[in-house]
């Protein structure tokens, strides 16, 4: 396949439909104002979801394309789906908040379309063009994003610490490709991987490369020592804006770290396995510490964001089919539970405002005991009681950490997994033993309660069948193993 | 006269790029000095894979630096809207002011 046909673009179709359905969406944004966001942010759902119906209808098996530069695999396929997912559940319980806010920008739901985009393109990356140039789409949107509340000073801040110190690990990555590119002599993943296993020993040139392109990523997933940005930025931002933050970029930077350690540096497995065991360490310690003293609720969000991609790496660190399975699942099960929890977080208002104190949450089970219960469920979730499907998502992480001898490891993630119960504890002791407030405003939020539930069902009904998710996410990670 | 190597590219490249960082982080005037460091460290990855391409005769890593050059663009000027949006709202891009959010 050399030559441009329709077989040759074809497995970008979701990607090239979801960019030329923006920038339709975008002339349509200019051309009704502002008034239509309510309607241009559901015909952006309709389209996400389209363009979720092309990945599944797409053949999943691997094919190369546009000169090597794309690639699509059953497990960039599989990540895909679920970012597009993400994207969906944040979008539509934003949409109502957007007005409440009084920040209806025609604009939010075709920026969140582009980040979604770039999150697809750096996904299906097969050389380190590809990865840049989807990283940055999905950075831009995203800072812009941040800072879309304009005459908000804090979201402004927020936009300002997001976009330096994203654009210092853009930095840092690009630093480490050209490294790669020089020392590796391609920037192509298999030719850097056909490289590396033709040679006797590895140039420092080439390690150190390898090192600032992980440093870059790690800014990109918040792992600890890069973490700095996570709360700043997740407090700062308008909610439903922190919502999609912590659903969907996450997923897709794991995927694209993940492809990048067994793909192109696959033959330095030893030498990253060490890189990204202190990760792995140091985001479950600051993420379970750091969280014990926080006030805010989205800035305790943030810690335990952190906290989660530090469970996460360990999957990785391991390095098998069914520890990246393991990865897999619990991105997937985190992705849902906080949805569940900014669903909930971005219905709670009182006197027009939205609340984020977690003293406000005082006594939310006799005002509100709906959403109360449903809070309680997932926050018990995150802490990884059984029988709800944040243990299994543990369980299997701690499992594959185990079965690879990785018992260190292992023992830290029990601990802090521990420590961090605290402060999920706390916020359900303050809703249910604490003095009640007056009650919180009714609003109608029905796609707000549709993803809550949604979430609530996974949460509660994974325990029956857990082998769906946990096959198909092995089966995936499957792809890795193969191609390598 | 000295022999001009590749590693006299990649020094100076290094170089930059350090300053660059160091840029970021001991700045303490105002936000426009750290989007000039922003930019140097990118022209530093430039110098590297220009320096690289040559000596390995082969393009790619000019078509990379095109690339890197035209997505800096946008990144200063999307760096520079969300800077004049703070300004408008605090009245000040000193980098010690950018602290209202913290613990």
């Amino acid at each position: 396949m050399s030559e441009l046909s329709l077989a040759y673009i074809m497995p970008a179709l979701p990607e090239i439909f979801l960019a030329l359905a923006s920038m339709a969406l975008l002339i349509c944004g200019v051309l009704m104002g502002n008034r239509q966001t309510f309607t241009l942010g559901w015909l952006t759902v309709i389209t996400l979801a389209v363009a979720g119906l092309l990945v599944l209808g797409l053949d999943w098996t691997r094919t190369v394309t546009f000169n090597g530069l794309f690639v699509i695999d059953g497990f960039t396929a599989y990540v895909k789906m679920f970012v597009i997912l993400g994207l969906i559940a944040s979008l539509a319980m934003s949409i109502r908040y957007l007005y409440q806010e009084q920040m209806a920008r025609f604009e939010y739901p075709v920026l969140v379309m582009l980040a979604g985009l770039g999150m697809m393109i750096m996904i299906s990356s097969n050389h380190m063009l590809t990865l840049y140039l989807g990283l940055e789409l999905q950075s831009l949107a995203l800072y812009v994003l941040a800072a879309i509340r304009r005459n908000h000073a804090r979201a402004a801040e927020a936009g300002i610490k997001y976009f330096i110190l994203g654009a210092l690990a853009s930095g840092m990555l690009l630093f480490g490709m050209s490294l790669v590119y020089g020392f590796g002599g391609a920037l192509g993943f298999e030719a850097i991987a056909a490289h590396l296993d033709g040679l006797e020993s590895v140039p420092a040139g080439l390690v150190v490369g390898l090192v600032f392109i992980l440093v870059g990523m790690a800014f990109k997933i918040s792992a600890v020592p890069f973490h700095m940005w996570t709360p700043d930025v997740y407090q700062g931002a308008p909610t439903s804006v922190t919502a999609l933050f912590a659903i969907v970029p996450k997923l897709a930077g794991m995927a694209i770290l993940i492809r990048l350690l067994f793909e192109p540096f696959g033959a330095l497995t030893a030498d990253w396995q060490q890189i990204i065991w202190v990760l792995a360490a140091g985001s479950m310690i600051v993420g379970a510490f750091a969280g014990l003293v926080q006030g805010n609720i989205k800035r305790l969000l943030a810690y335990s964001s952190i906290g989660n991609m530090g469970y996460a790496l360990i999957g990785v660190v391991a390095a098998t089919q069914s520890a990246i399975g393991a990865t897999l699942v619990y991105m997937i099960i985190y992705m849902v539970m906080t949805a569940g929890a900014f669903a909930a977080l971005l219905m709670l208002r009182r006197d027009g405002r939205g609340i984020s104190d977690i003293a406000d949450f005082s006594g939310l089970s006799k005002t509100n005991p709906v959403l109360a219960y449903a809070l309680a469920a997932i926050m018990f979730s995150m802490s990884g009681i059984p029988p709800l499907a944040g243990f299994f998502g543990k369980f299997l992480i701690f499992q594959a950490a185990v079965a690879s001898g990785f018992y260190v490891l292992a023992v830290i993630g029990v601990l802090t997994s521990v420590v961090a119960a605290y402060y999920y504890l706390k916020i359900i002791k303050v809703m249910f033993f604490d003095e009640p407030q007056e009650s919180c405003d009714k609003i109608a939020a029905f796609s707000k309660r549709i993803v809550l539930l949604c979430a609530i069902l996974f949460i509660m009904l994974f325990i029956f069948w857990p082998d769906v998710l946990i096959e198909t996410s092995v089966a995936a990670a499957s792809s890795l193993f193969v191609a390598g | 006269m000295i022999d001009v190597g590749m590693m006299h590219f990649l020094v100076l490249a290094a170089l930059i790029f350090t300053i660059g960082i160091f840029g970021i982080f001991l700045n303490r005037k105002n936000v426009i000095v750290i989007l000039m460091s922003i930019e140097l460290m990118l022209l530093a990855v430039n110098i590297n894979f220009v320096t690289f391409s040559a000596y390995l005769g082969d393009l790619t890593g000019q078509v990379f630096a095109i690339f890197i050059l035209t997505v800096a663009a946008a990144e200063a000027a999307i760096g520079l809207a969300i800077l004049v949006v703070f300004f408008r709202n605090r009245g000040t891009i000193a980098v010690e002011d950018i602290s209202e959010l913290k613990g």
